[in-house]
Formats: C-alpha cells, structure tokens, sequence
C-alpha cells in the first residue's frame, strides 16, 4: 500500500513540475513549487515508514519549514519589485 | 488488524486525493483554480496520508513528528495560499491573469 501512495505523489509532482515548467504568469510557477515542496514532504514521510526508518521524520520536518520560508520569500521578492518600478 | 485496515484505506483515499489535486493544479484554467485544487492537496491529501501512516507507528516518537508535521503543515498551506492570492491579485494589471468574470466586478 505505501508504494501505491508513493506512486500517486510521484506522479502528482511530475504534474506540478509540468505545471511549473508551462505556467504561463510567475504565480502559476509559485503555486506549482509550493505544491511541489508540499508533496516532497507528504514522500519523505511515506519512504521513512516504508524502509522502516522512522528518523526520517525530521527531514520532512525541516523541508516543510524552510519551504514555506521559501515561498513567502519568493512572493515578497515579487511584490518589492513591483512595487519599486522593476521590470523582468 | 482493523486498524491495517483503516490506515490502508486512509492511504488510498490520500493517494487518490493527492492525484487529483495534481491532475487539476495541471489541467484547471486560470490560476485561482489552480489554487483551488493545489489546496485540496494540501489539507484532505495530508490529512489522510500522514493520518494513516500515523496509525501504523502506534504510540512512538514518530507519532509526535507526524503530528508536528501535520500541524506545520496545516498552518504554513492557507498562509501561502493567501499570500500567493495577495500578490497575484496586487499585481492584476501587467501579468497575472485576471479576475474570474463572477468576482469581477468592482473595476
């Protein structure tokens, strides 16, 4: 039963990749890489409990917490610059 | 036993709602509902994934990991989920995409 769970987050962050790759605006990126972390999260914890390895657990606990940090440093950026005039 | 039981079926339905969140984060239209599935990936997707593997470790420490992770998770998905709605919403006029025409209304 993990590796059907493994397979499904596998193939949801083929899809969030796809997504970040085609997104047409920078926010269709943000969300597609925020998803993405999410779920790079959801597979660390299912492939400690599947190779019976449990410490595992602080991996995804840091992943969750610097993710986050990530996006909402990502978004700022974005919205600095904006908001000063700067053109991509 | 039962609880093999429900902890598999817990593991399916995450893995069921996992995918489709994807699936919709992929194939929706514009980047609000985008937002909606990616979101229904983030609470029911991990409720259920990290729920099910939290009843196979028992009373352990991992337990309390699962349950730190579960709640970090549940508090960092909605806040950037609003701040991406923020920005993107703050930023309408040059690139991002633009309102629904149901929301729309108060050009």
């Amino acid at each position: 039963m993990y590796y059907v769970v493994t397979t499904a987050i596998l193939v949801t962050m083929a899809l969030a990749l796809a997504r970040a790759l085609l997104g047409p605006t920078v926010y269709d990126r943000v969300l597609a890489v925020n998803m993405f972390g999410t779920k790079t999260v959801l597979l660390v914890a299912i492939v400690a409990f599947l190779s019976g390895r449990p410490d595992f657990l602080d991996l995804a606990l840091a992943y969750a917490l610097i993710n986050f940090v990530g996006v909402l440093a990502v978004l700022e950026f974005f919205q600095k610059k904006r908001h000063f005039g700067g053109r991509q | 036993m039962i609880i093999d039981v429900l902890s598999f079926a817990m593991l399916a339905l995450g893995g069921f709602f996992v995918f489709l969140g994807g699936l919709g984060a992929l194939r929706l239209p514009d980047l609000y509902t985008r937002m909606h599935a990616a979101s229904l990936t983030d609470s029911l997707g991990t409720i259920l994934t990290l729920g099910g593997i939290m009843l196979q470790s028992g009373w352990s420490l991992a337990t309390v990991k699962l349950l730190t992770i579960l709640f970090f998770l549940l508090m960092t998905g909605p806040t950037a989920s609003y701040a991406l709605a923020n920005a993107a919403l703050l930023s309408r006029d040059d690139d991002a995409p633009a309102l629904p025409p149901a929301a729309g209304g108060r050009e």
